[in-house]
C-alpha cells in the first residue's frame, strides 16, 4: 500500500507542479497583457471616484463603462472574485437582479441587523454606515467617511452565504450517504455512496495512512471534512450563477481559517519529538540552536501560510483567467463590434479549456491541502528514533 | 490589495461554520460511513479467510482421502499377497505332506514287500530244506539199506557237526 502511494504521488506531484507552474505563468502573462490597460483604467476610476466621491456598485460601473465605450476589466474581475454585501445575479438594462444579504454590524451601540438592500447598491447611507469601495464604512453625520470609527463587520456576505449553501449541500450529501450505510449495513454501496466511498477510501489509504502512520484514524474525520469542504466549494465556485459564482476557497479569509485549523491540530497533537525537533534540534551543537530554533519556528509557521496561499492563489488565479477571457470579449467589442464577436469565439474556447483545467485544479487543490495537512499531522505524531539525519 | 486582506466577518463565519460542519460530519457522517466501510472490509476479509481455510481443509480432506485410499489399496494388496502366500504355503505343505505320505506308503510297501519276500524266501528255504531232506532220505534209504553203511554215515556226519 505504501509503495502504491509512492507511485501515485510520484506522478501526481510532477503533474501538480506543472499545473501550478502553468497557472502561475498564464496568470502572469494575463496580468502583463492587462497590466497597462488595467492600470490606466484603475487610475481613471480612481479619478472618477475622487471627483464624484461616490462608491459605485460594479453593475453601475459596468453600465457607465459601456456608455463611455470602454470597459474596466481589472475592476470587474476584482469585484467578481472579491466579496459583496448582496448577491448579484444579473443586470438587465439598468435594473439589477440581486439577492440582498443580511448585514450584521457590531459597534459600541450593540448589534445592528438589516438587509443590504438598505444601502441601495452603495448609494444610500443607513444607520450611519454605507458601502465604500465595496466595504462597509462608518459615516459621520455630514456624510463623510469616519475612518476612526471602530466597529465589527460580521455581515453575511456573498461568500458567507455561498459557503453556507455549499456546506448545507455537503452535509446533506454526506448525511444521506451515511444514511445509506446505516440502512444497507454490510452491503455493497450504490450510486452516490459508491462515489463518496471511493474518495473516502482513497483519502484513507493513499493520504492518511501513509502520511500519518498508525495513528491516522484520529485525524481522518478532519482530513475528510477539509477535503470535501474545499472540493465542494471549489466546484461551487466554478458554477457561474446563483448557487455558485462566489469565490469562497479563493478568499484568503477562508483559506486562512482552514490553515489555522490544520496548524492548531498539528500543534495540539505534536509529541515530544516534534517539539523537541523545533526547540532542541537533536544532533547539532547547542551553540547552533540560536540559529536553528528561529529557522525551525519559521518553518513551523510557514506550513500553514503556504497552505493558505496555495489554495487561495490557485483558485483565485483560475477565476481571474476565466474572467479575463470574458473581459477580452468586451474590451475588443468596445473597439469594434465584429472584432468582439471574433474574439468571443476564441475566448469561449479558452474558457471551456480553462473550466476543464479548473475542474482538475478543484480536485487537486483539495487533495493537496488534505495531503499536506496529513503530512503535517504525520510529522507531529511521528515517533523519532533519533537517527542523526539532520 | 483588498484581495489578500482577510475580512473579519468571513473569518468569523468561516470558523463557526467549519467547526459546526466538522462536528456534524465527524459525528453523523464519517463515523457511520467509516465504521461500516471497516466492518464491510472486515467481513470481506473474514469471508476470504474462511474461504481460504475451507479450501485448505478441503485439500487436507482430499489428501486424507487419498491417504486412506492408498492405505486401503496397500492393505488390499497386502491381503492379496498374504492370501497368495498362504495358498502357496498350503499347496507346498500339502505337497510336502503328500510326498511324505507317499514316501511313507512306498516305504511301508517296500518293507512289507521285503518282509513278504523274506517270508517267501524262508518258506521256500524251509520247503527246499524239507524237500531236500526228503530227497536225501530217499536217496540215503536207497543207498544205505544195510545197517553198517548207515552207522558209518551217521558217524561221519556226527563228526562234521561239531557242537561248539
Amino acid at each position: 500500500m505504501h509503495a502504491n502511494n509512492r507511485k501515485i504521488s510520484s506522478y501526481l506531484f510532477p503533474v501538480l507542479m506543472l499545473l501550478m507552474y502553468l497557472v502561475g505563468n498564464t496568470s502572469q502573462v494575463m496580468g502583463q497583457d492587462h497590466h497597462a490597460a488595467a492600470a490606466d483604467t484603475a487610475i481613471a476610476t480612481e479619478a472618477v471616484h475622487a471627483t464624484e466621491g461616490v462608491a459605485e456598485a460594479h453593475a453601475e460601473a459596468h453600465g457607465e463603462a459601456k456608455e463611455e465605450g470602454k470597459i474596466d476589466a481589472g475592476k470587474l474581475i476584482m469585484e467578481h472574485i472579491g466579496d459583496a454585501y448582496d448577491w448579484h445575479i444579473a443586470t438587465i438594462g439598468h435594473s439589477h437582479i440581486s439577492i440582498p444579504l443580511l448585514v450584521i454590524i457590531k459597534d459600541a451601540a450593540g448589534f445592528k441587523f438589516f438587509l443590504s438592500s438598505r444601502f441601495k447598491h452603495g448609494h444610500a447611507t443607513y444607520e450611519g454606515y454605507k458601502i465604500e469601495e465595496g466595504k462597509i464604512a462608518a459615516v459621520n453625520a455630514d456624510g463623510t467617511i469616519n475612518h476612526e470609527a471602530s466597529f465589527y463587520d460580521l455581515s453575511i456576505t456573498k461568500n458567507v452565504a455561498s459557503m453556507l449553501i455549499s456546506v448545507i449541500f455537503l452535509c446533506w450529501i454526506m448525511l444521506s450517504v451515511a444514511g445509506h450505510y446505516t440502512r444497507n449495513k454490510g452491503k455493497a454501496p450504490k450510486g452516490l455512496a459508491n462515489l463518496i466511498e471511493t474518495l473516502i477510501i482513497f483519502l484513507r489509504d493513499e493520504v492518511a495512512k501513509p502520511s500519518i502512520g498508525p495513528k491516522y484514524a484520529k485525524f481522518l474525520p478532519y482530513l475528510l471534512t477539509i477535503f470535501f469542504f474545499i472540493f465542494i466549494n471549489n466546484l461551487f465556485g466554478l458554477i457561474p450563477f446563483f448557487p455558485g459564482g462566489a469565490n469562497v476557497t479563493g478568499n484568503i479569509a477562508v483559506t486562512l481559517v482552514l490553515a489555522i485549523f490544520t496548524f492548531v491540530i498539528t500543534s495540539f497533537n505534536g509529541n515530544k519529538s516534534y517539539w523537541g525537533h523545533i526547540f532542541m534540534p537533536p544532533g547539532v551543537p547547542k551553540a547552533l540552536w540560536i540559529l536553528l530554533v528561529p529557522i525551525e519556528i519559521i518553518g513551523m509557521l510557514n506550513k500553514p501560510i503556504v497552505l493558505m496561499i496555495r489554495l487561495f492563489a490557485n483558485i483565485t488565479a483560475g477565476h481571474i483567467i476565466i474572467l479575463g477571457f470574458f473581459s477580452l470579449i468586451f474590451i475588443f467589442g468596445a473597439m469594434n463590434q465584429s472584432l468582439g464577436l471574433g474574439v468571443s469565439v476564441l475566448s469561449v474556447a479558452f474558457t471551456v479549456f480553462m473550466n476543464f483545467l479548473e475542474l482538475l485544479v478543484a480536485f487537486l487543490q483539495a487533495y493537496v491541502f488534505t495531503l499536506l495537512s496529513a503530512l503535517y499531522f504525520g510529522s507531529a505524531v511521528e515517533e523519532h528514533h533519533h537517527e542523526e539525519h539532520h | 490589495m483588498e484581495l489578500v486582506k482577510p475580512g473579519l466577518g468571513l473569518i468569523f463565519w468561516m470558523t463557526i461554520t467549519f467547526s459546526i460542519v466538522l462536528f456534524i460530519l465527524s459525528k453523523f457522517a464519517w463515523k457511520p460511513i467509516l465504521n461500516s466501510i471497516r466492518e464491510r472490509e472486515d467481513s470481506i476479509n473474514n469471508a476470504l479467510n474462511a474461504a481460504e481455510e475451507a479450501r485448505k481443509q478441503m485439500s487436507a480432506l482430499k489428501a486424507d482421502n487419498e491417504k486412506l485410499l492408498n492405505q486401503a489399496r496397500a492393505e488390499r494388496d497386502m491381503m492379496l499377497k498374504e492370501a497368495h502366500e498362504m495358498k502357496e504355503n498350503i499347496i507346498s505343505l500339502a505337497k510336502k505332506s503328500a510326498d511324505e505320505e507317499g514316501r511313507k506308503i512306498i516305504a511301508k510297501a517296500n518293507e512289507s514287500i521285503e518282509s513278504a519276500k523274506i517270508n517267501a524266501m524262508n518258506e521256500l528255504k524251509s520247503q527246499v530244506a524239507v524237500l531236500s531232506v526228503d530227497l536225501a532220505e530217499k536217496v540215503l534209504r536207497k543207498k544205505m539199506d544195510d545197517r553198517a553203511q548207515q552207522e558209518s554215515f551217521v558217524n561221519e556226519n556226527l563228526k562234521s557237526i561239531t557242537l561248539n
